[in-house]
């Protein structure tokens, strides 16, 4: 049914219908209103047949999820930025125990500096952690790719992440087609384990492994992803089929046939960028937009063929590896290899800051004349980064560099020490 | 077409739930709409900003909105302390929640060349007074906002107030909706009559 929501209601509602057993969370911040609005529904009796277990950290939360999820119960958790991370223990158990547990991230920065906006650090921190990374563009698709992701990660038994734009999306309201629970049954059986703690037939499940078969386990996580880069169409196909739309997918083009030049970029801002484009295709420009949904397995193939024809590339990514410079563009610059095509890095969005039309408007137009750095920070204030350099140069006790700028910028009367 | 509207309030308000709201109108009369408030962390008191979209198709843009053609003001003491009017395009609608007029604010120069139908001043926090019982002018300011744009129908306010709240709460709201939709249809006959004159 079609209904005016918020994004975090959205997902909360769709998670319901794909039946989850075990729900568990730390329901403090960093945390969304999808927990709540789940734990809510198994308080009145709507999601029936499911535990809400609140626990005391998200470290204890992924370690609940791995544990329902070994005994043969669909799991659910979700966290954002900081909760994360400090379950990246347990993070990286979930995936090299091949338990398919779907989570949601409601994307975030990392601190410090202490930042509760969005952007793409959180999810790239867990980029190599062998859970596999699907983006959203909008909140049908968040909705939708929960879906998916439980059918998905059920099939190759590794867990998945649901990445939607904290706030952008979470908290945003807009229409969401929420199925009815009959479509869902259709297209999502129930869990079928492939490995699973049964006292009836006793099993232990995390052995230790040594040198002489740990490369072969990893080994077999790559492959069980790579299996994935197949599955991932299909099962967008399938629901296609079932739901009557399009969602998910390896990756998802648009007005790139005859372009020049292509923008690529992950989540929400994909639609700012595609109205820049429709913006610029006015003005005569070859351009288009490659969203990237699934970030891992990364669709290097994919990638590949659709930027065959461009002469350049330009990432828009809302992270980047300090010390390096982009991380989704590395990762596409693979996909580029030995072709004579450019490639921009563009780091946008970081911390909450906004990325408007009229900034990338300006971006592109200097990347279709070729006159972009290789990395380029958008929007980057550079008179207050370099009043700080500045500062450093004169003084040997410059003092914290975020309070530094927070007072250059007149933002906070931080009071000097 | 994109209609924008930019409301400004203080934490505590209601002035996210009323962007939310006035999706769910737009929504309920079969257009695309998109709500969400500027981030921050929340504080009673502190100065908050929502956003609203409405449109005819489908709505990607996700920056937020730097050229209103409407503002709802929630709090007049606003009006001194952040650049609300900040990208309002030209004739812009403007509402504020006061029992002055745009004169008493100090603000009528900013206007002069302005459409005076699009500029109205309503009661809201009196009205939700006298309705609700607290001083949430939020439903009330969006059934002002539709009467003075006509962007959505008092109806649809209405629903969006049900869609949101129950019982004595939603009564409450929609009686003081209806209230502040007669008090600017009223206003704007007064003008009309004065520009006819």
């Amino acid at each position: 049914m079609l209904k005016q929501c918020e994004g975090s209601h959205a997902v909360a509602a769709t998670v319901a219908l794909c039946r989850p057993e075990v729900i568990c969370a730390y329901p403090i911040s960093p945390q969304t209103h999808i927990v709540e609005g789940l734990s809510e529904m198994v308080r009145d009796g709507t999601l029936q047949g499911c535990e809400f277990i609140n626990v005391e950290s998200e470290f204890a939360a992924m370690s609940v999820a791995i544990g329902a999820s070994a005994t043969g119960a669909r799991s659910y958790t979700a966290t954002a930025s900081q909760g994360l991370l400090f379950m990246a223990e347990a993070v990286w158990n979930a995936s090299g125990l091949g338990l398919p547990i779907v989570m949601t991230l409601a994307n975030r920065a990392i601190g410090a500096p202490i930042n509760i906006w969005n952007d793409h650090t959180d999810a790239m921190s867990m980029r190599d952690a062998g859970w596999l990374q699907l983006f959203a563009e909008n909140n049908q698709e968040a909705a939708d790719l929960h879906i998916q992701a439980f059918r998905l990660a059920e099939e190759i038994s590794l867990p998945i992440m649901v990445c939607m734009d904290g706030f952008i999306l979470t908290h945003a309201y807009e229409q969401v087609d929420i199925p009815t629970q009959e479509q869902v049954d259709a297209y999502l059986p129930p869990y079928e384990p492939r490995q699973v703690l049964d006292p009836r037939e006793p099993v232990s499940i995390g052995a230790m492994v040594g040198p002489e078969a740990f490369t072969e386990v990893r080994y077999l996580a790559h492959a069980r992803q790579m299996q994935a880069l197949d599955l991932i169409p299909q099962l967008a196909t399938e629901f296609r089929q079932q739901f009557g739309r399009d969602s998910g997918g390896l990756i998802r083009t648009y007005c790139t046939d005859d372009a020049v030049t292509i923008v690529v970029a992950l989540g929400s801002v994909l639609g700012t960028i595609k109205d820049t484009v429709d913006d610029l295709r006015e003005a005569g420009h070859k351009i288009g937009v490659l969203g990237i949904t699934s970030f891992r397995p990364f669709p290097t193939n994919a990638i590949r063929h659709a930027t065959r024809n461009a002469h350049r590339v330009v990432v828009v990514e809302k992270c980047f590896a300090v010390g390096v410079g982009g991380i989704v563009s590395r990762d596409v610059r693979t996909a580029m290899r030995d072709r004579p095509q450019r490639l921009y890095g563009v780091v946008a969005g970081l911390g909450g800051r906004a990325i408007t039309k009229s900034s990338l408007h300006g971006l592109l137009l200097k990347a279709m004349d070729d006159e972009l750095e290789q990395l380029t920070f958008l929007d980057l204030d550079w008179n207050a980064v370099n009043r700080e350099l500045e500062r450093e140069r004169q003084t040997r006790r410059s003092g914290p560099i975020a309070e530094n700028l927070l007072r250059d910028l007149g933002v906070v009367a931080a009071g000097a020490v | 077409m994109m209609f924008q509207v930019r409301i400004h309030g203080r934490g505590g308000q209601g002035c996210v739930t009323g962007a939310e709201m006035l999706s769910i109108a737009a929504f309920l009369e079969g257009k695309r709409a998109q709500a969400f408030p500027s981030f921050g962390s929340e504080r009673t008191g502190a100065p908050v900003v929502a956003f609203c979209r409405i449109a005819d198709r489908e709505i990607r843009l996700r920056e937020p909105i730097m050229q209103p053609d409407g503002l709802i003001i929630q709090d007049p003491t606003l009006l001194y302390q952040a650049d609300v009017f900040n990208g309002l395009v030209p004739d812009g609608y403007v509402l504020i929640n006061t029992r002055k007029n745009f004169d008493d604010l100090g603000i009528s120069e900013r206007f002069s060349n302005w459409n005076h139908a699009h500029l109205c001043t309503v009661p809201a926090t009196e009205i939700a007074m006298e309705h609700i019982g607290r001083p949430l002018p939020n439903a009330i300011l969006l059934a002002a906002f539709a009467a003075m744009s006509g962007v959505v129908s008092l109806d649809s306010v209405h629903a969006a107030i049900r869609a949101k709240f129950s019982g004595k709460v939603a009564a409450g709201n929609i009686a003081a909706a209806s209230a502040a939709y007669d008090y600017v249809k009223h206003e704007l006959e007064d003008y009309a009559c004065a520009e006819a004159m």
